[in-house]
């Protein structure tokens, strides 16, 4: 049984052909749109998140199965004090491929070692967002042409951004990537990923504090939001929220061929007046996600080919 | 220098650092055990100055190997028949503990799944760096 729980599941091999089927999706979506008639996707949420859950299920949608699941801890027998592991037995009996978001780290694992079905990481608290990663990895390599050979700038909060930390570990898997980290120095990588992941991999990387002085270098620009929940106080976040704000005027100073990413939400770190610049690909990068899902779900349940 | 009477079938954990055989005998629940079990601590070493030294008798399934290759990979054990040394076993760390250190990490599935097992994992031999197995959270010695 195949499962996603974390983007390193995946080999290099694995993952070209989960892109090139994803590519393949989006440029013709009627060929897959029976594919997954008569399957059945569980969305299990134990905690809010809009975004990627219908992410899923339009992915599920498009291939012509159904989704059923819950959206909330309150809504599922979690409330009632159900285990993990015992929710994911009793799915298994109803669905044919679940996707999991839980509060709790290592959640998707505990259910995947029990589950009879395969379970797809859909998030658990900060440490794995696998199909976000895949939605980057896409991004990078349709509007790029590759997954190698670019300068890729991560900015904002990098010490508690999961996204950051599993597209990093994802990129330096690839040759010739440079990685220019740019944070206040608060927001810093953590140590293990600086030591373990980008120093043990021989990564070039430099970690600056002004967004300004880089813009002219970078191929990719992948923003991220600071997020309320990891201050301890107000005025910290209030701090920290506005040291990065992507404007008309930053984005004068980049190539033109420099693409800006988001995993989105956004809250003020990319103005609104650099929606319309066609370098602006969040959007696009939703859109992605559909299609990189898609190609997830038929890879697990065996019918890629 | 004190006799500690020989065993004739079981088994030495020498090498020891001194002062550390208490730790080693309640983490590997050597209270528990029905048998002879002798404690020796400050012995003489021309190696280490001192050392403690722990004696069981009986065999080897008696006690966990891979935990006491996390407590103290340095240990030597050596395995005695018919009151001779037959075999010197040096540990490593193992690739794999289970139940013996505990995620504190309370964003961990850990700390709520019920009945789960705490397992972690070698993630650095170097660093002898372990990290949970659920969460990757790494354990602080």
């Amino acid at each position: 049984m195949k499962h996603l729980l974390s983007p390193l599941d995946l080999s290099l091999e694995e993952l070209d052909n989960l892109l090139d089927l994803a590519r393949d999706i989006s440029h013709n979506p009627d060929k897959y749109s029976k594919r997954c008639e008569g399957k059945k996707l569980a969305t299990l949420f134990y905690e809010p998140s809009t975004r990627t859950r219908l992410s899923f299920e339009a992915a599920m949608l498009n291939l012509g199965g159904s989704v059923l699941g819950f959206s909330s801890a309150n809504s599922s027998s979690a409330s009632k004090g159900e285990s993990v592991a015992d929710t994911i037995r009793v799915i298994s009996c109803y669905a044919d491929i679940a996707a999991m978001r839980h509060p709790k780290e290592g959640a998707p694992m505990v259910a995947a070692s029990v589950s009879r079905i395969p379970v797809i990481n859909a998030g658990d608290g900060g440490h794995q967002h696998p199909t976000q990663t895949l939605t980057d990895l896409m991004t990078i390599r349709e509007l790029g042409g590759s997954l190698n050979n670019f300068t890729i700038g991560l900015c904002g909060d990098l010490k508690f951004g999961r996204t950051v930390h599993s597209l990093i570990s994802s990129l330096v898997r690839y040759s010739n990537i440079k990685f220019v980290l740019i944070s206040p120095k608060e927001l810093r990588i953590p140590d293990y990923i600086r030591d373990d992941v980008l120093k043990a991999n021989n990564c070039d990387f430099v970690e600056v504090e002004s967004l300004d002085e880089v813009m002219p270098e970078l191929d990719f620009l992948y923003m991220t939001r600071v997020q309320r929940e990891r201050f301890f106080s107000e005025d910290e976040y209030l701090r920290m929220k506005g040291f990065y704000v992507l404007d008309k005027a930053k984005m004068a100073m980049a190539k033109e061929s420099m693409y800006v990413l988001h995993p989105l939400p956004r809250v003020n770190e990319i103005s609104v007046e650099v929606d319309d610049d066609p370098r602006a690909a969040y959007f696009k990068q939703a859109k992605y996600g559909v299609y990189v899902r898609m190609a997830l779900i038929l890879t697990l349940l065996g019918l890629d080919k | 220098m004190l006799n500690v009477g020989q065993l004739n079938e079981g088994f030495v954990l020498d090498h020891i650092e001194a002062g550390k055989a208490m730790e080693i005998y309640n983490k590997l629940g050597l209270g528990l055990l029905d048998c002879q079990v002798a404690i020796i601590k400050n012995a003489r070493s021309n190696k280490m100055g001192k050392k403690d030294i722990i004696k069981i008798e009986g065999g080897l399934d008696l006690v966990d190997l891979d935990a006491l290759g996390f407590i103290d990979h340095s240990i030597t054990v050596n395995v005695i028949k018919d009151g001779e040394i037959v075999e010197k076993k040096t540990l490593s760390l193992p690739k794999e503990i289970t139940n013996i250190i505990f995620c504190n990490n309370p964003r961990c599935i850990t700390s709520i799944e019920q009945g789960l097992k705490h397992v972690f994992f070698l993630a650095d031999e170097e660093k002898q760096v372990y990290r949970c197995k659920y969460c990757e959270e790494k354990y602080n010695r």
